[in-house]
């Protein structure tokens, strides 16, 4: 569903260098796959993702959803950022149905729509409340309902539990495996997290920084549903351990850092 | 403290309810107290050291001598009031807008801000009189000088409010393939409420400096007229009658713009704008 082929994407920095967020990365992405990339900072995983949300644009390759190349944010994509950054002012509903307003697609059938989503994520009765009166786990799948209120085939999130608590955090990754077997949608999720990258996804993606591209593509064949008792498989281990490997012995011993 | 008006939140509401108690102590009737206690001491000193009138009056002398010329006293207050309204509302009618296309365009920012320093840099005073020459001994200078005075902390805190917006909220309003002007309509203009209210409690207060320093120029009524004709009279008891009004509207107005802020934008006054 979603294809990149060869996308290279440079940024100019202000002291007028060139930096090389993402280099030659190809990927296909099926529908209603969880695909999870995993790297350390500065490897271009943001970019991936904005260049899927047609945010920003490649500056060599090409990048395409269902064949048709992406040159500006399509309304069928919904994005979860790391901060929940709700609207002060508009309560829990209205901030759910925010999208459909800035698009012009609110009717009759939008306020059951996002009711619906926050029973989904176990919000309902809190409607009416004000985003501070929540948790940060709790603005989150604030954040979440957002995202999919317009009922999008692709699902971006960055970092969405990045800013959560350990514990919480553990919650929500269970929590968005259950609505994605409810609501089944093509997910790119960027992630710290080796064990959250692991646990999610169909493939993880590795990449290594600078310039970023893509290490390995790593198959998860854990079966689902999957449930915390899916961390204790030899499975989850190994291909925690492969990852780790990947990361941080790029970090130690790459050719790159040597010559730095 | 009123006891209905209780929202069905019950395990939240007792921590509140005895904050607003204290608030109301803090806010309220402590200034008031410092205040009384303030002009008692003043009173005392001036009758124990004997300080004659024209060099310090007793709050009892203001009052009789302000008094005993209320009617003219009260068409000075309107005169002024008039000032500062319409150049504290001139100053919004400017400010907005340019913080607007200021922020929309880095082009212009660039082009304008220069001007917008250097109306900051013209020490107003030396500018009144010469304003005066160029459009007449009416209201209108008084009012230009007001906006001079009053507008630019406004522009600078609206253009730091439409700027403050979370960039992910910037970059989900792109993603909703949002217009410009939805997003500054229904983004960025809300995100600046609380920038836009410390804006406008700076400005108020300014706008009464600014009427006042017009009126020293150009003026035939107003407090600030009123202060330079009685103390050349030296009836220092009324100058000092127009200073109290003064400063009682200068905090009345910043007042006003604090409960309005509180009614209107009440998610606002808690995001903690310095002031209030």
């Amino acid at each position: 569903m979603i294809s990149l082929n060869r996308v290279t994407r440079v940024f100019n920095s202000r002291d007028g260098d060139q930096v090389t967020a993402l280099q030659d990365v190809s990927l296909e992405i099926g529908r209603n796959e969880f695909i999870t990339l995993v790297g350390p900072s500065g490897c271009g995983k943001s970019t991936l993702l904005r260049i899927v949300a047609g945010l920003i644009l490649p500056t060599a390759g090409r990048a395409s959803i269902g064949g048709a190349e992406i040159t500006e944010p399509r309304s069928e994509t919904g994005i979860v950022f790391q901060a929940p950054t709700l609207l002060p002012w508009a309560s829990v509903l209205d901030n759910v149905l925010f999208p459909l307003r800035m698009m012009h697609r609110i009717d009759s059938t939008s306020t059951d729509k996002a009711m619906a989503l926050l029973k989904l994520v176990g919000l309902a009765g809190f409607e009416g409340k004000s985003p501070r009166e929540l948790s940060g786990g709790m603005q989150q799948r604030v954040a979440i309902c957002r995202a999919l209120v317009h009922d999008p085939d692709i699902l971006l999130m960055d970092e969405p539990f990045g800013a959560l608590d350990a514990l919480t955090r553990e919650e929500m990754t269970m929590e968005l495996l259950r609505i994605w077997s409810e609501r089944p949608k093509t997910v790119l999720f960027v992630t710290h997290s080796i064990t959250e990258a692991v646990v999610l996804a169909d493939r993880v993606v590795v990449m290594s920084p600078r310039p970023g591209r893509i290490q390995e593509i790593i198959e998860i064949g854990l079966p689902r549903p999957r449930s915390f008792e899916s961390e204790a498989t030899p499975e989850f281990h190994e291909a925690s351990q492969h990852i780790r490997q990947l990361i941080f012995g790029t970090r130690h011993v790459g050719p790159g850092r040597a010559a730095a | 403290m009123s006891v209905q008006a209780a929202p069905p939140l019950d395990e939240r509401q007792k921590p509140p309810r005895r904050r607003k108690k204290s608030a109301a102590l803090y806010e309220v009737v402590l200034p008031l107290i410092a205040t009384a206690g303030l002009f008692l001491l003043w009173e005392a000193a001036c009758r124990a050291f004997n300080i004659p009138g024209y060099l310090l009056p007793a709050p009892t002398e203001i009052w009789k001598d302000t008094m005993a010329i209320g009617p003219t006293v009260a068409g000075h207050t309107m005169a002024t009031f008039k000032t500062v309204m319409l150049g504290f509302v001139v100053s919004i009618l400017i400010s907005l807008p340019l913080a607007v296309v200021l922020t929309a365009s880095p082009a212009i920012a660039a082009a304008v801000y220069p001007f917008l320093v250097w109306t900051q840099s013209i020490p107003k005073v030396a500018l009144a009189p010469i304003l005066v020459v160029l459009l007449g001994t009416n209201e209108l200078p008084r009012i230009v000088i007001t906006v001079l005075v009053a507008f630019f902390p406004l522009v600078i805190s609206v253009a730091t409010g439409l700027l403050s917006v979370p960039p992910e909220l910037i970059e989900l309003s792109r993603a909703c393939r949002a217009s410009k002007l939805s997003e500054l309509l229904r983004i960025r203009l809300p995100y600046a409420v609380p920038f836009i209210f410390a804006g406008l409690k700076v400005a108020i207060s300014l706008a009464v400096v600014g009427a006042v320093v017009a009126e020293f120029v150009n003026a035939d009524a107003g407090l600030g007229f009123l202060i330079q004709t009685s103390t050349a009279f030296f009836k220092v008891p009324v100058a000092f009658g127009a200073l109290i009004i003064l400063s009682v509207m200068g905090v009345v107005l910043f007042q006003i713009v604090v409960a309005a802020e509180r009614i209107f934008f009440p998610w606002s006054s808690s995001n903690a704008t310095p002031g209030a």
